[in-house]
């Protein structure tokens, strides 16, 4: 078995509460992250969803367990882990050029400055501002700023980018629009990404492998959906496709009531260590009803390697 | 936004309620003319003014403009230690703040980001800051003299104690609450810490830091008058307080309009700066 890029050991968060006693937001995570591959993790408020992209970034460190990036245990904040913050996080004293020079330069300082020009004109053409290089972030829209944001992220050429729900802030017409490109570029570099939603929709167009986290506090890795939709999917016929509906189905009554009821009734044989794979609708027929997750219907493949 | 309009209006609101002032000034003043009781040979000895029975020895607008346009037509001239142009002593006024302020901008800057980055120095500083802070600068003005032993010097030294506690606050607070996601972005970049302190901490602070340089040269400007009045020999507040002795109210009101003007400048410049560097979010 080859090494992921990311692999996930038993990580935990705890705070000690004023006085009292440590308060655990989630303990026993365990997941991996194959090269290429677009992971998406799904979890209510409260579970320690962006903590676990901050310890992925460097950024925090967990109370307990281990991260290791090919191979190596994390250590700190790295230019080959790229982050995209949920608040774009742009610098509004320079512009839109400016603050991918600001990530370009950090990453290549001895570049000349025709050299980082030429680069950052790449990939702010790439997600479509060409034309709104010498913008300020104050004068751009929510989505364009967050376009500024992607490309500042890509064009540090990192080996995995890191999105904290990179577009809950924008309305939905951008939002539709700027998941088309993420997909686009992402499947054009073959970049691997793991990015942090609660828009099952947005998931199911973007993800390979889901990540379902029960509630918090003590929240758990409780499955791992695998993506039985086709790689190349569109918006407009994304809901035809054949197991749409029994994907969507299982997403939603997850975050409906089995991220909640989990935590205390866990499935028989569930293990932490090794959460079940599940891909929704490859046995059955892909009707709505018939989708419903009943233990029988779903194929676990066990993430033993 | 204003229109052009309104701004018009204003501007003959502020000429009308000048000339009503000039107005009133003028009438408050008015010689008591017809009750001239004293000899004209004794009145053309010691002045119209003072023989005409004049009640207030207040000058009126018309002395003091014309006392204000010698000012401005011969701002340089130097006829001795106690007679010097209202322009020359304006500048060396304007050389001890520059002097003081500068000073205290080279220590309050570099300090005032240790204190914003660092909690544990925050913490062993603020009880000198909280304590040094409220004393009036006029306070250090005897122990600097015998310190330093030079009044010129100790002026300075006064302009610098005063313009510090601003600057030195307002980088810390400003250093202290640069965004979270800015440093994060700068973790994530790898980026170093003497580029993180000039190319994010510094422009994000930069505002702040503007804001309290521009009190400071406020303090500073209003501080050196007394400072001067206090040391003698050079200065705008050692020329009103000359003028005082000279019991030349004309001069002493034509100094506390050079004044308000310089101070007036002052402001308007480092506002302009403080534009510079202001960021819109």
């Amino acid at each position: 078995m080859t090494e992921p890029l990311i692999r996930i050991e038993g990580i935990g968060k705890r705070f000690v509460a004023r006085g009292g006693e440590p308060a655990t937001v989630f303990e026993n995570l365990h997941f991996s992250i194959e090269p290429g591959e677009f992971v998406c993790l799904i979890g209510h408020s409260g579970c320690g969803k962006t903590t676990i992209l901050n310890v992925l970034a460097g950024l925090d460190t967990a109370s307990e367990g281990y991260v290791f990036v090919a191979g190596r245990e994390i250590d700190g904040p790295s230019l080959d882990r790229a982050v995209i913050f949920q608040s774009h996080a742009l610098m509004p004293w320079l512009s839109a050029m400016g603050n991918v020079a600001f990530a370009v330069r950090s990453r290549w300082p001895q570049w000349s400055a025709d050299r980082v020009r030429a680069h950052c004109a790449r990939y702010l053409e790439l997600v479509n501002l060409k034309g709104a290089e010498n913008k300020r972030p104050a004068e751009l829209s929510g989505g364009m700023k967050q376009r500024v944001g992607i490309a500042r992220a890509l064009a540090i050429e990192p080996k995995m980018l890191l999105m904290d729900e990179p577009f809950s802030a924008l309305d939905a017409l951008t939002r539709g629009v700027l998941q088309d490109e993420v997909r686009r570029i992402c499947a054009e570099t073959k970049q691997t990404v793991f990015m942090i939603t609660h828009d099952v929709d947005e998931a199911i167009l973007l993800a390979d492998k889901i990540v379902l986290m029960t509630n918090g506090p003590h929240a758990k890795v409780a499955e791992i959906v695998r993506n039985t939709l086709p790689r190349d999917r569109h918006r407009d016929t994304l809901h035809k496709e054949r197991h749409y509906y029994a994907l969507r189905n299982h997403l939603v009554d997850f975050l409906v009531t089995r991220s909640r009821l989990f935590n205390a009734n866990p499935p028989p044989g569930y293990d932490p260590r090794h959460p079940p794979e599940i891909a929704p609708g490859m046995e059955s027929t892909p009707s709505p009803e018939a989708a419903a997750p009943s233990p029988a219907e779903r194929v676990v493949i066990s993430l033993r390697h | 936004m204003q229109t052009p309009a309104w701004n018009w209006r204003a501007t003959l609101l502020s000429a009308a309620l000048l000339l009503l002032f000039l107005g009133a000034w003028h009438v408050g003043t008015l010689p008591n003319a017809g009750e001239q009781t004293v000899d004209p040979e004794y009145a053309k000895l010691v002045g119209a003014a003072a023989a005409s029975g004049q009640k207030s020895a207040l000058p009126g607008p018309g002395d003091v403009g014309s006392k204000l346009w010698s000012h401005i037509v011969d701002p340089w001239y130097d006829n001795g230690p106690n007679d010097k142009g209202i322009g020359i002593q304006l500048a060396y006024s304007l050389a001890r703040v520059l002097a003081g302020y500068l000073l205290a901008a080279l220590v309050a800057i570099p300090l005032g980001f240790l204190i914003g980055m660092s909690a544990t120095i925050y913490k062993a500083l603020d009880p000198f800051i909280q304590v040094l802070k409220p004393v009036s600068p006029l306070a250090w003005m005897p122990l600097a003299l015998f310190t330093l032993k030079d009044s010129g010097v100790s002026a300075v030294f006064v302009i610098f104690i005063c313009s510090l506690w601003p600057m030195l606050i307002n980088t810390a607070f400003g250093v202290a609450s640069v965004r979270r996601e800015w440093l994060n972005v700068a973790r994530t970049l790898e980026v170093g810490p003497l580029r993180r302190a000039f190319r994010v901490i510094l422009p994000a602070a930069a505002p702040t830091i503007m804001t309290g340089m521009r009190i400071s040269i406020g303090i500073a400007w209003l501080v050196i008058v007394a400072a001067e009045m206090l040391v003698g020999g050079t200065g705008i507040g050692y020329f009103v307080w000359n003028e005082w002795n000279n019991l030349s109210l004309s001069n002493i009101i034509c100094g506390i309009l050079a004044i308000g003007l310089v101070g007036m400048a002052l402001d308007r410049s480092l506002e302009r700066l403080t534009r510079l560097v202001t960021f819109p979010e």
